[in-house]
């Protein structure tokens, strides 16, 4: 499943671990061990170093690692007994976004999100993330449906955007969003949002309204990705770092300015380096929020749900 | 080679982004009429000939909708911070100095309160020469206000779109304006209070997929672009040429995403007779 793909500033850390991997399999024959502990310990800072100074570039680059746990990682790790449930009752079962009934901690929950493919094949049938009308309108469903049984709702976000295609127009892209922020803004029951790597523009958004908003340490979230700010900002599609800096996209970016409640911490090298980790920390995180919502009357809920959103914003006068 | 190609861009390239200007004369851009400038008025500002609908920014609505005199502007202090320090090829900031002296408008939107046939109305419209009429932190919030201000005063809400989406140089702040705008509907739809979205040209991106399309009832201006991706993007995506019409007000009322389209001329009095009909319903 892993596809060992190197971003660019890992290259010095891969090259090193190779040469520890060489060193090993002389072991044997030489007595090295000492010099081997030795640079596994200089790869450990090296890697510490690195993923502590990573530019706004690099952390859009790690949200987009071919290896990144998506949506269903999450559904099946975090969360038991996950029942996907499809269909938009109107139109087709859009594969780009996924959902259903799980229990979290023994708790029934609706979980619902953005699903990526992770060969050409399943690429194609998901759309690589990208969801059409029907997406939205199967969580409209699935949410509708978690106010009616008084269940929490918890959205997973990553896409690089709703798809801008012709019949995704003809189906009505832009009322099919705006249809799930209203009833976001409203719904009677606790949500919680998720964005655990690519949080592009209204396509996101769209299963993004809700009590408390999480974001994974590498993940990005934004009103564009840096490639098309770039082509339309600077006119080249060449200016994407000089675009993601402009944007202030990561966690820490967007919880300074009051768009994200709470950074998740990744394990050191990305989600994707340790997958088992992540699941693990993201599930401890996802149990405490849901305990201290599930405490909140709904109409406080819906109240402060919607104070959040009017507070967004920073204007002068 | 290509000594004979123009190097720099279509000179004429930006006049068609913009609202129409002011002078006594006028040359219609689809029929290449010419207007004189009374005679535009009393067509509410659209082409006499072709019925070709002029962009017109939320003075020329002011006159056109409301009751003579009634428009009280509010909030137009609400301006524009810097809140990232964006800088692309200009700063933010230079930008909103330009639009600021060039428009002589407060944001890309303006709101207040007027009447309509004597009927009190919470009222915004868009400038879509402001910045393309993108939504940063001060439309998201003016909206809000605004809709406020409806329930306060138990009026009916109108708002007139006309935007390229969410303004990039307020990044995360600006696409969050999509839900800060759709939180206060829900307010206005549990006061049971009526919501006119009115859809011009254009209305595209984050604008479409929030309120413009939350209408209790949307009326489209004729040939209105409206849509969630921007022509060129899409065919870029699909690498094919849209059809003749995709996307405009036509398109979308034969596929049921808005309720009618209204000639400008018209607009004033169907405006009036829905919300009376609306609010006729209320005990």
């Amino acid at each position: 499943m892993a596809t060992n793909t190197t971003l660019d500033f890992e290259k010095p850390i891969v090259e090193l671990e190779q040469k520890i991997a060489e060193m090993r399999s002389l072991a044997d024959a030489l007595d090295i061990q000492p010099q081997i502990e030795e640079l596994e310990a200089q790869v450990e800072i090296l890697r510490a170093n690195v993923y502590r100074e990573l530019t706004r570039w690099q952390r859009v680059q790690i949200a987009r690692h071919p290896d990144r746990p998506y949506t269903l990682d999450y559904l099946t790790h975090c969360f038991d007994d996950f029942i996907e449930l499809h269909g938009d009752r109107a139109y087709r079962d859009d594969p780009a976004i996924v959902g259903g009934l799980a229990t979290l901690d023994g708790s029934p929950v609706i979980v619902i999100g953005h699903q990526k493919g992770r060969d050409t094949k399943s690429n194609l049938r998901r759309n690589f993330g990208m969801p059409n009308p029907e997406g939205y309108r199967k969580a409209y469903r699935l949410l509708s449906m978690a106010e009616k049984f008084g269940i929490p709702v918890m959205c997973f976000l990553d896409t690089p955007g709703a798809y801008p295609g012709l019949e995704a127009e003809e189906r009505g892209q832009a009322e099919a969003i705006a249809r799930n922020l209203f009833l976001m803004a409203q719904l009677k029951t606790p949500i919680i949002i998720t964005v655990i790597g690519e949080g592009a523009s209204g396509g996101a958004l769209g299963i993004g309204v809700g009590d408390r908003i999480l974001m994974l340490e590498n993940a990005w979230y934004s009103v564009i990705a840096p490639e098309s700010c770039s082509s339309i900002l600077w006119r080249s599609w060449e200016y994407k770092e000089q675009a993601a800096e402009a944007l202030k996209l990561t966690a820490p970016d967007l919880q300074s300015v009051g768009v994200i409640d709470r950074i998740v911490n990744e394990p050191v090298g990305g989600a994707h380096r340790s997958p088992v980790a992540m699941f693990n920390t993201l599930r401890a995180v996802l149990t405490e929020e849901l305990k201290d919502l599930s405490a909140v009357p709904i109409e406080s809920l819906v109240h402060n749900r919607r104070e959040k959103f009017y507070a967004m914003g920073v204007w002068a006068g | 080679m290509a000594w004979f190609l123009r190097k720099s861009k279509n000179i004429n390239e930006s006049s068609t982004h913009r609202e129409m200007p002011d002078g006594l004369w006028t040359k219609c851009t689809e029929c290449s009429t010419i207007i004189y400038r009374k005679e535009l008025e009393e067509h509410a500002f659209t082409c006499p000939k072709c019925d070709h609908h002029f962009r017109i920014g939320s003075n020329k609505y002011v006159d056109v909708l409301l009751d003579k005199g009634s428009f009280n502007e509010m909030d137009a202090d609400v301006r524009s911070a810097d809140p990232l320090k964006f800088v692309d090829t200009r700063p933010y900031t230079a930008r909103l100095k330009e639009a600021y002296s060039r428009t002589s408008l407060p944001d890309a939107v303006t709101t207040g309160m007027g009447t309509l046939n004597g009927r009190s109305v919470a009222f915004g419209c868009m400038n879509f020469g402001f910045i393309g009429g993108s939504m940063g932190s001060v439309v998201g919030e003016k909206f809000v206000r605004a809709g406020r201000r409806a329930i306060e005063t138990s009026s009916p809400f109108i708002f007139i779109s006309a935007s390229g989406g969410a303004r990039m140089q307020e990044a995360a702040l600006s696409l969050m304006q999509l839900a800060k705008t759709s939180a206060i509907l829900t307010e206005l739809a549990d006061a049971r209070l009526p919501y006119i979205s009115i859809v011009t040209d254009p209305t595209t991106g984050g604008v479409s997929a929030s309120f413009a399309m939350l209408g209790d009832v949307i009326i489209a201006e004729p040939k209105a672009l409206i849509g969630f991706a921007g022509p060129r993007v899409i065919e870029q995506t699909i690498r094919k040429k849209l059809p003749e019409g995709f996307q405009r007000s036509e398109f979308l009322l034969e596929h049921g995403f808005v309720d009618r389209i209204v000639h400008r001329k018209e607009l004033r009095q169907e405006l009036s007779a829905i919300i009376e009909l609306l609010m006729g319903g209320r005990r």
